[in-house]
């Protein structure tokens, strides 16, 4: 929980990892190439004071995550999001294991969130009813850009991709994140491309679709479909930290996805250890469209309070305390995305 | 052999002109600008170019794209000699360096992940940043409130004021093929076409998203570049000449 000028916010970090990128774990260069991207992502866009050093950030393990996220960040509940990354790590990127693990010790605190992969055939579904069985999944992120043998990515309405999200209905997993990266196949087309979320927020609507980092850098294209789908989400981790380092662009992209899909859709996330979420927290609660940007309404505190963790609480039915709830509940009130509905001013 | 004499710093200036036409199409920025360039080398036999991108994971398509293009900029400079185009730093930088010194083009370089071409994926991009620059010019004009808002769909290419964003307008007009006659409407749709009255409002409304969406990647690629490099700026380029001949 966060306090400030006699507001309460109820905190969901929607998506947090336990990593390890140590030289140990790597199984080629691309594992190389893709923590130091991170790294670069970490220090690019957190204020010095918050930047670790790379081995600490190569490996943290959970004490430190416990720390950083509700001891010192304010976090009420954090959402593991699996990163598996098997063609890159010996042992995977995300730890599974001791992230689940830590899940089950503090069930109050941390989902655990898990990932499969369709170009595992049958094999993978067995799979996924098993892991959803042990780990009471109530969702998976999916990372359609992820390597496997000569693929590097696939489409969420691929067939093999459909039969696993019928599984999910199956199981009661509802919550499908969707991390979409570069080099998905076809190679000729862009790579960002949201249109196949569209296609399954469209044909499955019991399933909820979060787009982590409300589709950047397609933006535009994801707000586009998100009014389309009452179904479709966007989740802050990577955009909200230019809060630090671009407010003026920050202000924009939450303005909007305010204007597009609405306050009830938006889901805060740190995407720890990319961004620690206390200073996130902290800047969030105090920032303000700039008075200049009249194209945009100022943000209330009812929608940062759905931001920072009410919308996502209501979507994995995380119990808040009745003191930190809204005196009228907004989930689910709006039907199609706010922009859709409005008549649109000049 | 005909003799033309070109002047050493004229090499020079050539080739950082043909560069600067190279485009990110997702950026919609030249690559010069973008600090994409990491070396230009001139010596007697040609030219190598070594470019780098923002992460390791940059889209393998869009990188080819650049590169290609470099190549191909470069190739239409008189007396250039051999050019050779690197990327440097990338997860697909073998085979797009082996892809591009066979001039092998794009379906040669990536094999059977390459399934057509890169046209539909040019076009895109074109279209989002004629969609952008659209927006810019016809925001300028409501800003200076020198237009109707609700006469905005008549709008002509005239009517804009000169500048920046006007030749924008214009350059990306041109690259789609779209009528560049001053009488012409300023909201059109993506082949051109006038867009009624009704239609303008949501047209611009989403270009805007376009225009936001455009330009925070690029702040977001510029500064990743210059973490990755630890550069001061994104114009860490070196250029070296030990061309002897002036011919």
């Amino acid at each position: 929980m966060y306090q400030k000028d006699g507001n309460s916010y109820f905190i969901v970090d929607g998506h947090v990892h336990i990593w390890d990128g140590r030289a140990s774990n790597l199984k080629n260069i691309h594992g190389k190439q893709f923590i130091d991207c991170f790294y670069d992502y970490h220090r690019n866009l957190s204020p010095e004071e918050v930047v670790w050093d790379y081995d600490t950030y190569t490996y943290y393990g959970g004490e430190r995550l416990m720390r950083d996220l509700f001891s010192d960040g304010y976090v009420d509940h954090a959402i593991f999001q699996a990163t598996l990354l098997s063609d890159f790590y010996v042992n995977g990127f995300g730890q599974t294991e001791e992230a689940f693990g830590l899940a089950q010790r503090h069930p109050d605190k941390l989902t655990y969130n898990h990932a499969y992969d369709p170009r595992y055939g049958e094999m993978g579904l067995a799979q996924l009813r098993e892991d959803a069985a042990r780990m009471q999944l109530k969702g998976v992120k999916l990372y359609t850009a992820e390597w496997h043998g000569d693929s590097r990515g696939y489409k969420l309405d691929d067939p093999w991709s459909r039969r696993y999200l019928e599984e999910c209905i199956n199981l009661g997993i509802k919550n499908i994140h969707v991390h979409k990266g570069p080099t998905i196949r076809p190679l000729d087309r862009d790579a960002f491309d949201v249109a196949d979320v569209d296609k399954v927020a469209t044909d499955y609507t019991e399933l909820n679709f979060i787009v982590e980092h409300c589709g950047l850098p397609r933006l535009e294209d994801f707000c586009w479909i998100a009014t389309q789908e009452s179904n479709v989400y966007g989740g802050l981790a990577v955009a909200i930290p230019f809060i630090h380092t671009r407010p003026r662009y920050f202000a924009q992209v939450i303005g909007e996805l305010l204007y597009w899909i609405g306050e009830d859709k938006i889901l805060f996330a740190s995407d720890y250890a990319l961004w620690t979420p206390k200073w996130l927290v902290e800047r969030f609660v105090d920032f303000q469209i700039p008075e200049d940007m009249t194209e945009y309404a100022p943000i209330t505190v009812d929608q940062k309070r759905k931001i920072l963790g009410l919308n996502a609480a209501s979507l994995y039915d995380i119990d808040v305390p009745p003191e930190l709830r809204l005196a009228t509940p907004g989930q689910d009130t709006v039907e199609v995305a706010a922009g859709a509905k409005e008549a649109v001013p000049l | 052999m005909s003799v033309v004499v070109v002047p050493v710093e004229a090499v020079e200036s050539a080739i950082m002109a043909a560069l600067s036409t190279v485009m990110d199409p997702e950026l919609d920025q030249p690559i010069t600008e973008l600090g994409f360039v990491r070396s230009v080398a001139v010596d007697d036999a040609g030219v190598t170019v070594h470019l780098r991108l923002p992460t390791a994971f940059c889209s393998p398509n869009f990188a080819y794209l650049m590169a290609s293009d470099a190549l191909d900029a470069l190739r239409a400079v008189d007396d250039i000699g051999d050019v050779r185009v690197l990327l440097d730093d990338h997860h697909d930088s073998d085979k797009i360096n082996t892809g591009l010194a066979a001039d092998a083009g794009y379906v040669g370089t990536f094999g059977s992940e390459a399934q057509e071409s890169l046209d539909a994926l040019r076009l895109t991009f074109l279209r989002k940043a004629h969609t952008a620059a659209m927006e810019r010019c016809v925001a300028e004009v409501l800003r200076r409130k020198a237009i109707d808002p609700a006469e905005v769909h008549l709008l002509t290419l005239r009517e804009l004021p000169d500048g920046g964003a006007k030749s924008a307008l214009l350059r990306r007009r041109f690259s789609l093929g779209l009528s560049m006659c001053p009488n012409g409407r300023v909201m059109v749709d993506d082949d051109g076409h006038p867009l009624a009255a009704d239609d303008v409002p949501l047209r611009l409304r989403l270009a805007r998203s376009v225009r936001i969406s455009i330009e925070g990647n690029g702040h977001f690629c510029r500064g990743l570049l210059a973490t990755r490099y630890n550069d001061d700026d994104c114009n860490a380029m070196q250029f070296t000449n030990t061309r002897t001949r002036s011919a």
